[in-house]
């Protein structure tokens, strides 16, 4: 009564062979019918990739990685306090961080961006003063400063509250309990989520292009944007995307291990 | 001084939304008196000795420490809990920090002392425990009689005036319990004022100057304890201890 199985693995067979036999037919297609000395000279060009250095390097990657760094730095001041704010037992900061947090994540980053770097200045004199590059750093702590303060409340939280009762119970007051016991504790356990939330303000600092550049503002994105113009050609668009795999892939490993090392304690 | 109670509890209730635990408990230590509460899980034993450091503020009552109101809105409670330690049923150690740095951080933060001299009361707090050998490792490498005797070392380096134990046995494998037992019963043996929340008979018997039975969050019967163990007066008290005698 049990019998049937040789059956259902010769079809599973089957099938599984069917759908190698149809990928390889459509690659082959498509290697066919492309028009590869062209894709190569316009997608994978070697001079015009060897012209893009070492400013792609130097000029572009470094200030995507200066706007990483500072955006990120103001961004986890502002999550420290938002954090901090959204468990007070006083009730005025809980509704501002609230407010705060679920504003800035349900807007679209772009539009933040824009708003900040280009509406701001228009309604604001001061703001018209303002180098582009702070406009769009501010635009980027503030928006990953609104996930991260999320991340930190999470792992505030995830600390057992025994820990905040010895703590207390030894004399120490809330605030040094909080700085000494239970943030040191959170913050080992939210690493990997913080190194995630890094990678992907790496990648969004390609939005602050949309606010024109200045010369400390030419960014990866907007460097190869610049040199498929002044080449006709698309291979920046090809080398600006390795560098930023070099540079996220490594990041999200280093995450992932963070993540198995922690779960082990 | 001396005649001043430890802890003075006057009609203290509190209360868990609905539930109340605690319904109206007078109830004193003397100082230098070795308390054991004992009763029924739920009897409110646990949250009674948590309200003697505030960790459970009460409803409505009175508790003086050392004749001070620390119900009184100037009291600060920082400096009440210094006078107090306190040891729970999960160890509650700082996982993060070394067994020294568990025992000399409030040392340092809440009594300002140097590290020399946190660290050198942190030494003879763990040999005093038997532990001085464990006092570069973390917290995850020891067994749980190893950690809650490092629990009662860190209580005891803030120099308190008493101690309070939370069934701090009740975590432990059974192999363990006695060296726990053991250090709590030096300090007994020592002059330290105790209040122990504990299902240990034994424990209550040799080394409790006095016996507290609750149930039902009130003080059913107390005394001193071969009168509760031998010859309890109330029916809750004797079907409690048959209850308990069953288990062992």
């Amino acid at each position: 009564m049990f019998s049937g199985g040789l059956a259902k693995k010769q079809r599973q067979t089957r099938i599984r062979w069917t759908i190698y036999a149809t990928s390889i037919a459509l690659i082959a297609l498509l290697a066919f019918i492309a028009d590869w000395p062209n894709l190569q000279k316009t997608l994978a060009n070697p001079d015009v990739a060897a012209s893009l250095f070492p400013d792609i390097i130097l000029l572009a990657a470094r200030n995507t990685l200066i706007f990483t760094a500072v955006g990120f730095t103001g961004g986890f001041v502002i999550a420290m306090t938002m954090a901090l704010m959204r468990i007070s037992k006083i009730r005025v900061f809980r509704i501002v961080s609230t407010v705060y947090i679920e504003v800035l994540r349900g807007l679209p980053l772009l539009l933040t961006i824009i708003l900040i770097g280009l509406g701001l200045p228009i309604g604001i004199a001061g703001f018209r003063q303002m180098p582009i590059f702070w406009r769009g750093v501010i635009a980027l702590a503030l928006v990953t400063g609104a996930y991260m303060a999320e991340t930190i409340r999470a792992g505030i939280e995830s600390v057992p509250p025994g820990q905040n009762e010895a703590g207390r119970s030894l004399g120490l007051s809330k605030s040094q309990t909080m700085r000494w016991i239970v943030l040191p504790q959170a913050l080992r356990t939210i690493i990997p989520p913080l190194t995630n939330e890094f990678v992907i303000l790496i990648k969004d600092t390609s939005l602050i292009s949309v606010l024109g550049v200045t010369a400390s503002t030419k960014e990866l994105t907007r460097f190869a944007r610049e040199g498929v113009i002044s080449n006709a050609n698309a291979t920046p668009l090809i080398v600006a995307g390795l560098v930023y795999l070099a540079l996220t892939i490594p990041l999200t490993q280093v995450a992932r291990r963070l993540e198995t090392k922690t779960g082990r304690v | 001084m001396s005649s001043v109670p430890a802890i003075e509890i006057r009609n203290l209730f509190k209360s868990f939304g609905p539930l109340e635990v605690l319904k109206g408990i007078d109830f004193s230590v003397a100082q230098g008196e070795v308390v054991a509460v004992i009763g029924p899980s739920g009897s409110g034993k646990s949250t009674l000795l948590r309200c003697v450091n505030l960790l459970e503020t009460p409803d409505s009552g009175e508790i003086k420490i050392e004749g001070f109101n620390i119900l009184d809105p100037d009291c600060d409670v920082d400096k009440v809990r210094r006078k107090i330690g306190m040891v729970f049923q999960l160890f509650n150690l700082f996982p993060h920090l070394t067994v020294l740095e568990n025992l000399t951080i409030a040392q340092r933060k809440v009594l300002k002392r140097s590290d020399e001299e946190s660290e050198a009361v942190a030494r003879k707090n763990l040999e005093r425990v038997g532990l001085l050998n464990m006092i570069e490792r973390y917290p995850g490498l020891l067994s749980g009689g190893q950690k809650q005797r490092v629990a009662i070392a860190r209580a005891l380096s803030m120099d308190p005036d008493m101690m309070l134990f939370d069934e701090v046995t009740s975590a432990l494998d059974p192999e363990l319990v006695g060296e726990v037992l053991d250090a709590m019963r030096v300090l007994a043996d020592e002059g330290m004022t105790m209040m122990a929340v504990t299902h240990e008979m034994e424990f209550a018997r040799q080394v409790a100057d006095r016996i507290v039975f609750m149930d039902g969050g009130v003080i059913v019967e107390q005394g001193p304890p071969a009168q509760i163990i031998d010859n309890p007066q109330h029916e809750r008290t004797r079907k409690f201890l048959r209850a308990v005698a069953q288990e062992d």
